[in-house]
C-alpha cells in the first residue's frame, strides 16, 4: 500500500550508497529548528504521509456518516433501525461512487451494517484517543517525576508501576464494564472504557519517560537552569521535558495502535463495549458465525480494525524516523537526483 | 549481587501482596457471583443461593476475604509441606489442579510459537538490516507491520477458514489445478527475486529459478499423490542434509574452512545411515528416546568435529554437531510423514486432521508417532495465528538493534584490518545484536505461561487464558487468584532475570548493588 516498490530503488552504483553513510543535502545556510527538522523528515516520509491522510479520511467518514453527538450524520440510517432485508442483506456497493441502499450488506436481523460499522470504527477511534492522551499524560507525569526527583519519589512511584503492571488489562476492563452497567448509562460506557484502560496503560511509558529524564537531569544546561534558580516545575517542563517529547510521542502512538487492537480484542471476548452499543470487536464476534453464509459480516469490520491500526503504525514509524537524530533517512528520490549532476 | 538480587526478591513479594489485593478487590467488583442462580428457576432456588454465598463467603466484606485467601496462598510458599491451598472454584475443584492442567497446555501451544518467532523474527530483522531500504527490506517490513496490525481473533477465524476447513477439503481430494500452480510459481518467483541482491538481472534470474522451482516442485508432488502419503526418503533427505551442511558451514565457520565442511558432511553420512539403522527401534519410540537419541547426535558431531583437528576444533565440533542435529530433525520429521496416512483414516479423525478447536482429538490411543501428528495438526493454526502477531516485535527490534551496531567503530575496525564480511557480521555484529533482544526475549518468556487469552478463546484451548477468562465469567475470584499468582510471580522472575542476563553480556551496564 504506502511501501516503496523496488522501482523507487536506484539501481547499479547507488544502491552502494547506504542510508547512514550518506551525507544529508542541506543545502540551506539558515539554520533549523529541531521542530522544523522534524516535521521536514515527517514530510519525507511516504509511508508515513499516505497513512496519515488514510486515517484522516477514516476518521471524517466515520464521525460524519452516522453523525457524532446527537448531531445527524449524512447517511439515512443509524446502527440501531431493523429494516427489511434486502436481497438476503447483501453488500449492494458496487463502485466507488455507486454505494447502492446498504453498501455494506445487512446483519441478520437487517440492521444497516454501514452504519454498524461505522459506529464500531466512530467508537474505536475514541477510545484510542482517550487512552493515548490518558495514558501520556499519566505517564508522563509518573516517569517525569520519579526521573526527576529520584530517592523516594522514584521508589514510591517505579513500585506503584509495577504493582499496575502485573494486574491483567482484561480484569481491569471487565471490572470496569460491570460497574459501568450498574452505576451508569449505557451512553457513557465508551468514554469509560477509554478512560479505565487508559488508567491501566500508562506503565510502559513511565518507565521509558523515567530512562529518558534520567540522562537528560545531568546535563550540563540542567544544572546552568538550576544555578539560574529556576524551579523545579520549569526545569521539568521547560528544560527537560522538550528534550524528551520524541521517546513521549512516539511511544504514545505505538500505545494508541495496540489500544485499538485491546479494545476490540476485549469487546470480542466480551468484556469491552457492550450489546446495545457497538464496536468492532463486538460485531464481528457476533457474526463470526456467519462466515460461510454471509462473508462480509465479517470482512468489513476487520478491514477497518486493520486499515486504523496499520495506519498510526506507519504514522508512529514516520515519526520515530523524524525524532530519531541518529537516522539519516535515505531518500531513494534525492539520491537519484544527487546522481544525476555526478554521473 | 547477591544483596542486590536478595533486595529485588523482597521488593517483587511487597509488589505481589499489593497488586493481589487489588485483584481481589477488582474481582469482586467485576460482577455478581449469583447472577446464574438469581435467573434460574430451579425450586430449591433460595437453597443454592445460599449454599454458594456461604461457599464464597460473601456476607463478609471482599477486603476481609481477601486475607482469608492469602492465608491459605502463604502456605504455598512453605517447602514440602503439601498444603498449598489456593482455594477452590465454584464447581469445587481444586484450583491447584486446574492451574497445573492449564499451564502444560499453555505451554505447549506458546512455547513453540515463541521459539519460532524468535528465531524466524532475529533472522528477518537482521537480514533486513544488512539489506537497509532494498525491496526486501520494505516488503518485510510492510508485511511485519500488516500481521502486527491484524486483530488476532479475525485473523484466527480466516485460519480457521481456510487453513482448516479448505485445507481439510482439498486433503479429502488432493489435485491441485494448474491455476493454482501458475499463482504459487509467481509467488515464489516474487519472494525469490526480494531476496536476490539489488541488480535487475540478478533478480529476474533469481524469479525465474523461484517459479521454475516453485512449479517443478508442486507438480511433482501432485504427480506422486504426496498429499495424501508425504514423506521425504533416503534421496531427500541426503540431498537437504547436504545443503544443511554447507549452510551451516557457510554461517559459522566460512566455506574455506575445509575441516567444519568436511566433518559436516561426515554427519550428514552418518545421518544417512542411520535413517536405516535407527528406524526399527524408532517403531517403539518415547519422547526420552528422541531427547537420548538427540544427545547422542550431538555428542557423535562433536567427536567428529574433535576428530578433523586442525587450528579451531570448535568450528568443527559446532558445526557437525548442528548438521547432525538438523539431520535428525529431518529423519524424525520423514518418521512423522510416513504416519500420516494412517492418522488421516484414523476412526477418530475421518479424513479431516487440521482441527480447528481443542488441544486433542478425544480418545484417541495412538503409538508416540499418531498421537505427536495429533498434537501438530491441533497446535499448526494457533500456533501460526500467534507467530504471525508476534513476529513484527522481534523482527523491529533485531532489525533497529543491527542496524545501530553496524554503524560502530568496531565494525568498520574489523572490515579495515581485512576480515571477510561474514566474519563481520557473524562475529562481531550479531552477537553484540542480540544483547538487547535477550531483555525482549526474557519479558516475553515471562510472559509466556499467562497465557495467549484470545488465541485460547478462539480455538477453545483449555489453557490459563481460558480458565482465567471463565473464571471472570462467572466472577468466581479463586481461580483467578491462581492464575495471577502464577503469572505475576513469573512477570516479576523475568523481570529480575533480565536485568541480570543484560549486565552479564554488557559489562559496561552493572547492577547497583
Amino acid at each position: 500500500m504506502s511501501i516503496q516498490t523496488p522501482s523507487d530503488l536506484p539501481s547499479g552504483e547507488a544502491a552502494t550508497v547506504t542510508g547512514p553513510t550518506h551525507p544529508a543535502p542541506e543545502p540551506e545556510a539558515k539554520g533549523l529548528s529541531q521542530g522544523q527538522i522534524v516535521r521536514r523528515k515527517f514530510f519525507d516520509n511516504t509511508a508515513a504521509i499516505i497513512s496519515l491522510v488514510a486515517f484522516a479520511v477514516i476518521f471524517l467518514l466515520a464521525f460524519t456518516s452516522v453523525g457524532f453527538a446527537g448531531i445527524p450524520g449524512w447517511w439515512k440510517y443509524n446502527h440501531t433501525e431493523f429494516l427489511p432485508l434486502l436481497n438476503g442483506g447483501a453488500p449492494t456497493v458496487t463502485g466507488p461512487f455507486s454505494w447502492g441502499d446498504h453498501p455494506f450488506g445487512q446483519d441478520s436481523i437487517g440492521r444497516d451494517y454501514f452504519a454498524m460499522t461505522m459506529r464500531g470504527t466512530q467508537n474505536s477511534i475514541i477510545i484510542m484517543f482517550i487512552i493515548g492522551a490518558l495514558a501520556g499524560l499519566v505517564g508522563v507525569i509518573v516517569g517525569a517525576c520519579s526521573g526527576y526527583f529520584r530517592g523516594w519519589t522514584e521508589a514510591v512511584l517505579m513500585r506503584f508501576t509495577d504493582v499496575i503492571i502485573i494486574i491483567p488489562v482484561v480484569l481491569a476492563a471487565a471490572t470496569l464494564g460491570q460497574a459501568v452497567n450498574r452505576y451508569v448509562g449505557s451512553g457513557a460506557q465508551i468514554w469509560l472504557l477509554g478512560l479505565f484502560l487508559g488508567l491501566v496503560l500508562w506503565t510502559g511509558l513511565a518507565r521509558l519517560v523515567r530512562g529518558e529524564f534520567l540522562t537528560l537531569r545531568e546535563r550540563e544546561f540542567v544544572d546552568a537552569a538550576k544555578i539560574a534558580g529556576a524551579s523545579n516545575t520549569r526545569i521539568i517542563f521547560k528544560h527537560i521535558l522538550p528534550n524528551a517529547v520524541g521517546v513521549i510521542i512516539v511511544n504514545t502512538t505505538l500505545l494508541m495502535s495496540s489500544a485499538i487492537l485491546l479494545e476490540t480484542a476485549l469487546s470480542y471476548i466480551g468484556f469491552g463495549v457492550k450489546a446495545p452499543d457497538v464496536s468492532l470487536g463486538l460485531i464481528i464476534s457476533q457474526n463470526q458465525e456467519a462466515f460461510q453464509t454471509r462473508p462480509w459480516l465479517f470482512w468489513f469490520p476487520g478491514l477497518f480494525i486493520v486499515l486504523i491500526c496499520l495506519c498510526i503504525n506507519f504514522i508512529g514509524d514516520g515519526l520515530r524516523d523524524a525524532f530519531d537524530p541518529r537516522q539519516k533517512k535515505f531518500n531513494a528520490g534525492r539520491a537519484k537526483d544527487a546522481e544525476k549532476p555526478a554521473a | 549481587m547477591v544483596t542486590y538480587i536478595v533486595r529485588r526478591l523482597v521488593t517483587a513479594v511487597l509488589i505481589l501482596l499489593g497488586a493481589s489485593f487489588v485483584v481481589y478487590q477488582l474481582t469482586a467488583l467485576s460482577g455478581d457471583p449469583l447472577e446464574d442462580l438469581r435467573a434460574s428457576n430451579a425450586p430449591n432456588r433460595e437453597q443454592l443461593i445460599q449454599a454458594r454465598t456461604e461457599l464464597l463467603d460473601l456476607n463478609t466484606p471482599a477486603p476481609l476475604r481477601y486475607f482469608g485467601w492469602l492465608s491459605g496462598a502463604v502456605k504455598c510458599l512453605v517447602p514440602f509441606a503439601a498444603t498449598c491451598d489456593l482455594g477452590a472454584s465454584i464447581q469445587g475443584e481444586s484450583v491447584t489442579t486446574s492451574l497445573a492442567r492449564a499451564m502444560g497446555n499453555t505451554i505447549t501451544l506458546v512455547s513453540t510459537a515463541t521459539v519460532l518467532a524468535i528465531i524466524i523474527g532475529i533472522s528477518l530483522g537482521i537480514i533486513t538490516a544488512l539489506r537497509q531500504y532494498s525491496g526486501l527490506d520494505y516488503g518485510v517490513t510492510f508485511m511485519s507491520f500488516l500481521f502486527f496490525s491484524l486483530p488476532i481473533f479475525w485473523l484466527a477465524v480466516l485460519l480457521k477458514e481456510f487453513g482448516a476447513i479448505g485445507f481439510n477439503n482439498f486433503l479429502a481430494d488432493p489435485d491441485i489445478p494448474v491455476s493454482t500452480i501458475v499463482v504459487v510459481a509467481i509467488a515464489s518467483g516474487l519472494i525469490w527475486a526480494l531476496f536476490a541482491s539489488r541488480s535487475w538481472k540478478r533478480k529476474g534470474i533469481a524469479f525465474l529459478l523461484g517459479a521454475v522451482v516453485a512449479a517443478g516442485l508442486l507438480f511433482v508432488l501432485d504427480l506422486v499423490d504426496w498429499f495424501s502419503t508425504p514423506g521425504l526418503g533416503p534421496i531427500v533427505i541426503l540431498v537437504t542434509g547436504v545443503g544443511i551442511a554447507f549452510g551451516i558451514v557457510l554461517l559459522t565457520a566460512g566455506l574455506r574452512n575445509r575441516k567444519a565442511l568436511v566433518s559436516s558432511l561426515i554427519m550428514v553420512a552418518v545421518g544417512l545411515v542411520a535413517y536405516y539403522v535407527v528406524n526399527p527401534i524408532l517403531n517403539a519410540a518415547t519422547i526420552w528416546m528422541i531427547i537420548i537419541l538427540a544427545v547422542i547426535t550431538v555428542l557423535v558431531g562433536m567427536g567428529v568435529g574433535f576428530a578433523m583437528g586442525g587450528y579451531d576444533r570448535g568450528q568443527s565440533m559446532r558445526a557437525a554437531a548442528l548438521t547432525g542435529l538438523l539431520m535428525g530433525l529431518l529423519i524424525v520429521v520423514d518418521r512423522f510423514m510416513v504416519t500420516w496416512p494412517s492418522y488421516v483414516s484414523n476412526s477418530r479423525v475421518r479424513g479431516r486432521p487440521i482441527a480447528t478447536v481443542g488441544a486433542e482429538t478425544p480418545g484417541l490411543d495412538g503409538t508416540f508417532w499418531i498421537n505427536g501428528l495429533d498434537t501438530f495438526t491441533h497446535l499448526l493454526l494457533p500456533t501460526l495465528a500467534l507467530l504471525l502477531a508476534s513476529l513484527a516485535s522481534y523482527s523491529r527490534y533485531s532489525r533497529a538493534s543491527m542496524l545501530e551496531i553496524m554503524n560502530m567503530d568496531y565494525i568498520r575496525t574489523g572490515r579495515a584490518k581485512g576480515l571477510s564480511e561474514r566474519t563481520v557480521v557473524m562475529r562481531h555484529a550479531f552477537r553484540n545484536a542480540l544483547i538487547p533482544l535477550a531483555t525482549l526475549v526474557a519479558f516475553d518468556i515471562g510472559a509466556l505461561i499467562g497465557g495467549a487469552i484470545i488465541t485460547e478463546q478462539v480455538f477453545a484451548f483449555a489453557g490459563m487464558g481460558q480458565l482465567f477468562v471463565q473464571a471472570l465469567q462467572r466472577t468466581d475470584p479463586d481461580p483467578i487468584m491462581g492464575f495471577f499468582l502464577v503469572a505475576g510471580i513469573l512477570a516479576l522472575v523475568f523481570n529480575l532475570v533480565a536485568d541480570i542476563v543484560y549486565s552479564f553480556l554488557d559489562p559496561r551496564v552493572r547492577v547497583k548493588a
